[in-house]
């Protein structure tokens, strides 16, 4: 565990053209009353400003799920806090159900070691120890490994703290107006520019492993498709057939991409194999097919096609050719995207009260409406499937919020100015 | 094939509404403008000068794009709320861009097509390129050639009004016509 959690620490993505300044505010606006408490705290002999961060980006992240209530200071039990040594009794008198101690010790110049120890109280045992080396820039990112794993020790859930989300910012006004590209941590923080334009981008997606995105740009006054390297990032147009290039979706195994195209025609969806460039047409019906999105086996395409009158959401086999329409509630249903596990579709749902983010459990067929806004869009899973981002409309601006997949946790981000819209989660890395 | 399914019956639609238009408005500023802007236009077909405009006794050149009492100036074609079709009241202005570019054969026109900021942005794309292709066909029916008309839409990524109210959603959803 402590290897692995080195090697991604030291894998960061140096790639990013330049960092912005406006950082991502987050709230949470909800969360659930049987969250289980947990103090997150330095040892009593380390008040280092580099524990501090420790412990509150921990903090921050544990208290986000809305699962864990992070316990205030002023209810901690009197004595001395150490790392080895727990009075189980007195914390849990206090009713706190879990201890996280983090030490950071310098060990070079800029170099720290960062230890965590988890404690059961209700137990009486440890769960986790764990050391791991850090330098000064990647303390945060180790900070939310660190919560990933208490998080999945505690929950019983991979955590997704450590993950990035990319989302598109629109800025100024009139001729000043720039779109932009970001990609930042999953708490909002460290918010990089991929790309930056004059023009509209949108639909931006992660590639399966993590390592592209692809979008729409309209840089050439007309929409086409763009992969860009995270790592190096080198972009490349890679549709730009005439009439619509738009709502690209990686395959599984990232060897193909699914898109939109009307160069036939009507909008339809295709495959285009990335490797050799070759384009297969999967529907040719009338009226509007767009939005594909993969199984999780990558054998069928979940599509919005308006043939039955207004958008609905169809399932395609790839072999067959044959789609089945699977959403039925409400006169407008679209965008679907697939939880990780594959057992879930969100998708935006409007059945007279809104636009809204609806739940399809494909197991059951069951639908559940999880969010309440009048303009909600562009859901896209947390790779643990625990929560869903998505755009939202507050008193006049766009801003991207997150509601877990059963409706009862909900978080805003707040830009500091501008609209932020089109969030989409990366996958685990 | 599927083409003539969505356009008869706005071809149908558009024969009705200019019968009665020519039988009743013979007085009407504007279509008269038209039936003048016709008219010129087959004179200028006759003589040398190929495409742009006409030439006026004094022998300044005119371009019916240029009147400002044509119905050529009609140069944004409204749409309902999810939907592609041609309003009735949208046809007359529609039809004469089409008349001008069958005559105009020089020109060349391109189709913007929008949605207003409800539903998803990629089906709004769709939807903008369905609008800016039935006032495409719609050209086509009165004569325009399809080399002369590009075709491109921007879905609700370029408001022509920022506001959320029923009066602003209104005006983004249409499609532009751009000389």
């Amino acid at each position: 565990m402590v290897r692995r959690l080195v090697l991604s620490v030291a894998f960061i993505v140096c790639c990013l053209v330049q960092p912005a300044f406006a950082l991502l505010e987050i709230e949470i606006s909800q969360g659930v009353e049987s969250a289980l408490p947990i103090a997150v705290t330095a040892t009593s002999s380390d008040s280092s400003a580099e524990t501090r961060l420790m412990t509150q980006v921990i903090s921050a992240d544990l208290h986000r799920s809305g699962l864990l209530g992070v316990v205030e200071q002023g209810r901690y039990p009197t004595g001395s806090i150490d790392k080895k040594q727990v009075e189980y009794q007195a914390w849990r008198d206090k009713g706190i159900e879990a201890l996280l101690v983090v030490t950071t010790q310098p060990i070079s110049a800029d170099q720290y070691q960062v230890e965590f120890f988890l404690y059961d109280l209700v137990r009486n045992k440890r769960s986790l120890a764990h050391s791991v080396n850090s330098d000064s820039h990647s303390l945060r990112r180790v900070a939310h490994k660190i919560a990933d794993v208490v998080f999945e020790s505690l929950v019983g859930l991979r955590g997704a703290f450590s993950t990035r989300i990319a989302y598109i910012t629109e800025m100024g006004i009139g001729k000043k107006r720039q779109y932009v590209l970001k990609v930042a941590d999953a708490d909002g923080h460290n918010p990089l520019s991929v790309f930056i334009s004059n023009k509209q981008l949108m639909s931006p997606v992660w590639s399966s492993n993590g390592s592209k995105l692809a979008y729409v740009s309209f840089e050439n006054e007309r929409s086409e498709i763009f992969i860009q390297d995270m790592a190096s990032g080198k972009r490349e147009k890679i549709s730009s057939a005439p009439g619509l290039n738009s709502a690209p979706a990686w395959s599984p195994n990232d060897q193909q991409l699914a898109l939109t195209l009307s160069q036939d025609g009507d909008p339809n969806i295709y495959i285009l194999d990335l490797k050799s460039g070759n384009k297969r047409q999967l529907t040719s019906h009338y009226g509007i097919d767009t939005e594909p999105t993969w199984s999780a086996d990558g054998r069928s395409i979940y599509f919005t096609s308006n043939r039955s009158g207004s958008p609905q959401v169809y399932k395609l086999s790839i072999s067959t050719g044959k789609a089945e329409r699977i959403s039925f509630d409400g006169r407008y249903n679209a965008a679907a995207a697939l939880s990780p596990n594959g057992e879930l579709l969100a998708m935006v749902h409007n059945d007279g009260k809104g636009y809204r983010i609806g739940v399809l459990d494909l197991r059951n067929d069951s639908f559940q409406v999880i969010t309440n806004g009048d303009l909600d869009e562009a859901p896209s899973f947390a790779p643990n499937g625990s929560m869903i981002i998505f755009s939202t409309r507050r008193s006049g601006s766009t801003i991207l919020s997150a509601v877990s997949a059963d409706g009862r946790v909900q978080q805003q981000f707040r830009l500091q100015s501008g609209k932020v819209r089109e969030p989409t989660w990366s996958p685990f890395r | 094939m599927k083409i003539f399914r969505y356009l008869l019956p706005l071809l149908v639609s558009g024969f009705l509404v200019s019968c009665g238009s020519n039988e009743v408005k013979t007085d009407d500023a504007s279509s008269s403008a038209a039936a003048s802007a016709s008219a010129s236009n087959s004179r200028s077909l006759d003589s040398e000068s190929s495409s742009v405009g006409i030439e006026d006794p004094q022998g300044v050149m005119l371009d019916a794009l240029d009147d400002p009492d044509n119905t050529l100036t009609m140069r944004v074609i409204y749409f309902e709320y999810d939907s592609a079709e041609v309003e009735q009241d949208s046809l007359d202005a529609v039809r004469s861009h089409g008349q001008y570019l069958s005559v105009n054969t020089g020109r060349l026109l391109r189709l913007e097509g929008h949605a207003d900021e409800r539903g998803t942005r990629e089906y709004n794309l769709a939807l903008g390129e369905s609008r800016a292709k039935t006032v495409r066909d719609l050209l086509i029916l009165e004569g325009a050639q399809p080399e002369q008309i590009e075709v491109v839409s921007f879905g609700e990524e370029r408001p022509a009004v920022f506001g959320s109210d029923e009066a602003s959603l209104q005006k983004n959803r249409r499609v532009e016509i751009v000389y």
